[in-house]
């Protein structure tokens, strides 16, 4: 325990006195930070704070520091978000690169893939899409049909992908492209990175029921990929492709971990958001929430997100403890997006008819936020494989039920 | 707190559960619910847990205990509600037994406590009446001070594991009424007490029950268990602790009920295949496993929280009573639906889970009791 100890006055040395400095500024209190070629700017110190990270590998803390992480064990960087926490710092940078193609290139990448990517990720140089799903292969995504052609060096894209995650601020793509369509469907998958800044790919964001566009539709018309950036050699795609939806289960369950009401009013007398959220809208007798029927929904999110909470960190401390993962892991992004998608039908509940409001007047923006969120929450169960997916992976490969 | 299982933890854990499992644990109870067997459960096996040494685990060792807690405790229940083993360690030990280490005075301990754990003496807790639910301030026995002692007249009603106990702690009123916190007194009262009689209540779960009538039962001073109308805290808290335990039998329960259940699903062959291959059953079983799951952590934390004393730790043993009541319940019902018809029969051996489960819910609160007192004690 000592060396973690030892790292926490490192880093506390580092992110209180010289961050300040090389920043010339107080650091930027909130906002997700994606990075890219073109970064958008939640705070105008953002891209300064990811950088002045980077130069310390804190933007992935746990890389090796050869490709620019920070060589943290997992204990230590445990202590680094405590303090970031403490300190009221946002993570430096957000993304797929640091959540999603990172980790796969670390355990499949080749010495030089690892050498020309990596770094450009944690320095936030890069921001990367998912070209998984297409139009007919989303939970049966093996039977893709976006195709991959050799030319020399080279490979010709053709075909569409279709729910790539914010394609039209990204840079680089990493996705999965047929390279060859005899045999089992499985077999002829080719996981490869591509530039998405070429006449070849056209972008086209998707409009959802809550009004926004994080997905998009991207269309290939004899784009080019090199040879160079295949990982894990040709045809060999769907194995690492299943290797980084595993990282993209972890990701999501995260997100959705206890507490993650992000437009929660501030914490009242309970310290529960959605018990303070119920007083505020139903009102309080003799210090309980007015309406007993809906606060017994509040009881039981507010259970369930405890349950959760607990379970995650049964499944930190099994690992901590140098046990392998669980099977307790496999129920993470089922449970924490349905979890969701609970907890915000609820708060919509709580609103009443204020929950109607789509713009204008007659309604607090909170009100019109948590709308917004509700809708975008109905994707949780769909999006990074559907809850029946989850479903069928966990009947499989933990509870060994039969095909 | 590390909601994790430490090397030695893991051993117990294992030992219990090859000790349930060690014979078919479920016709045993089949058989002693069959033939009315008078005391219904094994004594012998009792004895064997005592010496074994895990009556004595939630003890000081000043007390004579090994010093242990709760992390610990779960651990035999969840063995003890695999294999729904009817012997009274939660009533004996973590009801009454704790209410004597925690309440009683240096005599009371050498003539309780010690034989208690080692399985000679049988202890159980009177605490309930008829229709009152769950409610501590609503006790069965009223005690009348009259000189310098107290008259006891009252019935308590499914005291567990109290037929054929040897004493009883029991929860009585000297002041004030139902509602109040103050004014509950507990009394430790051997079973041959005047005026006390004990009948056996027979349950759907066929474990141990008894109705207990207290008709101007006589105490000394000496009877009383902590002090005289401070009942309430003593009992509140060794309810929170013997809810932990039979949360971890709940667990124990549901964990085997469900493990049946997938057995079922793998042998049962319909339409020329496996009926576990069937999306519809997979998915519902795959429900049933991210419950379980669930509760497991919320066992762990509870019993930690006890053990340290957290702040927090009764909301903990209600989140755990609360999710265990229900998804207990679910499980057991599932697995008999699961079973399809012999499910429904009482030759299989499944449908015994579905009705301790039900016994489990409504001991210590249900669900919706343990909600309420957690939003309660979270301040809406």
């Amino acid at each position: 325990m000592t060396d973690v100890e030892s790292v926490r006055g490192e880093l506390v040395e580092f992110l209180e006195r010289e961050l300040p400095a090389q920043l010339g500024g107080p650091p930027p209190p909130t906002g997700d930070y994606w990075g890219g070629r073109n970064p958008e700017l939640p705070h105008p110190l953002s891209r300064r704070y990811c950088e002045v990270m980077a130069a310390r590998g804190l933007t992935a803390p746990t890389w090796p520091k050869e490709y620019g992480g920070g060589g943290l064990t997992k204990d230590q960087a445990r202590v680094f978000t405590a303090e970031l926490r403490r300190l009221g710092l946002p993570v430096p940078l957000v993304g797929f690169g640091i959540s999603m193609i990172g980790p796969t290139l670390l355990q499949f990448g080749t010495e030089d893939q690892k050498r020309e990517h990596l770094p450009k990720i944690v320095r936030g140089e890069i921001r990367w899409a998912q070209g998984y799903s297409e139009p007919n292969a989303g939970s049966d995504l093996a039977s893709l049909a976006a195709s991959a052609r050799f030319d020399g060096d080279q490979l010709i894209l053709d075909g569409q992908k279709i729910w790539t995650s914010y394609a039209d601020k990204a840079d680089w793509m990493f996705g999965l492209f047929r390279t060859d369509t005899g045999g089992k469907k499985q077999e002829g998958i080719t996981f490869l990175l591509l530039d998405m800044a070429q006449p070849g790919v056209e972008v086209r964001p998707i409009k959802l029921i809550s009004g926004a566009s994080p997905f998009c539709e991207t269309f290939f018309t004899d784009a080019r990929a090199h040879t160079r950036d295949i990982i894990a050699g040709a045809g060999n795609g769907w194995t690492v492709a299943k290797a980084l939806l595993g990282h993209e289960r972890t990701m999501i369950g995260d997100l959705f971990g206890a507490g993650a009401g992000a437009h929660a009013p501030t914490k009242g007398a309970s310290g529960n958001p959605l018990a303070e959220l119920a007083r505020a809208y139903l009102g309080d007798r003799d210090g309980r929430i007015a309406d007993p029927i809906l606060r017994d929904r509040v009881v039981q999110i507010s259970m369930e997100e405890r349950c959760f909470a607990l379970t995650t960190q049964r499944s930190v401390d099994t690992l901590k403890a140098g046990h392998k993962p669980g099977p307790e892991s496999s129920i993470f992004k089922i449970y924490g997006t349905e979890l969701n998608q609970r907890r915000n039908e609820l708060t919509i509940s709580l609103l009443g008819p204020q929950c109607l409001g789509w713009e204008g007047e007659g309604f607090e923006p909170r009100e019109l936020v948590q709308t917004r969120d509700w809708l975008r929450s109905r994707g949780n169960s769909i999006e990074g494989g559907t809850s029946e997916v989850q479903l069928n992976i966990i009947a499989k490969h933990v509870l060994g039920l039969p095909d | 707190m590390q909601l994790v299982l430490t090397e030695d933890q893991t051993l117990l854990a294992r030992t219990a559960h090859d000790f349930i499992t060690a014979s078919p644990p479920i016709a045993r109870l089949r058989k002693l619910r069959d033939t009315r067997d008078d005391r219904g459960y094994a004594l012998d096996r009792f004895t064997r847990m005592a010496e074994l040494g895990w009556t004595s685990i939630p003890f000081s060792e000043q007390d004579g205990g090994l010093g242990m807690g709760f992390a610990e405790v779960v651990l035999v229940t969840e063995a003890m509600g695999r294999g729904l083993a009817p012997e009274p360690y939660v009533p004996s030990i973590v009801l009454a037994g704790r209410a004597v280490a925690l309440g009683g005075s240096a005599a009371q301990k050498a003539s309780w406590l010690g034989p208690a754990m080692a399985g000679d003496k049988i202890l159980a807790l009177a605490h309930t009446r008829r229709r009152a639910r769950f409610d501590l301030t609503c006790v069965p026995v009223r005690a009348a001070q009259q000189g310098g002692g107290f008259r006891l007249t009252g019935q308590a009603t499914q005291v567990w594991g109290g037929h054929l106990a040897d004493a009883y702690v029991v929860a009585a009123r000297t002041a004030g009424q139902d509602g109040d916190r103050d004014g509950l007194t507990l009394f430790l009262v051997p079973a041959q007490a005047p005026g006390l009689a004990s009948e056996r209540q027979h349950r759907v779960d066929s474990l141990n029950a008894a109705q207990l009538t207290f008709e101007d039962v006589e105490l000394r001073e000496a009877d009383v268990l902590g002090g005289v109308g401070q009942g309430h805290a003593l009992l509140t808290r060794v309810v929170d602790e013997a809810t932990v335990a039979l949360a971890g039998e709940m667990l124990g329960g549901m964990a085997e009920a469900f493990d049946r259940t997938l057995g079922y699903l793998r042998e049962r062959r319909q339409f020329g295949v496996a009926i576990g291959s069937f999306q519809a059953l997979k998915h519902r079983a795959a429900r049933l496993y991210i419950e379980l799951e669930l509760s497991r952590s919320t066992v762990m934390a509870a019993a930690r929280a006890l053990d340290a004393q957290r702040a927090d730790a009764a909301q903990l043993v209600s989140l755990a009573k609360a999710k265990l009541s229900e998804a207990y319940c679910l499980v057991a019902n599932e697995a008999v639906q699961l079973h399809g018809g012999i499910g429904m029969t009482d030759e299989h051996d499944i449908g015994f889970f579905l009705k301790r489960a039900r016994a489990c819910e409504m001991t210590f609160g249900d669900a919706a009791y343990h909600r309420d007192r957690f939003a309660t004690l979270g301040g809406y």
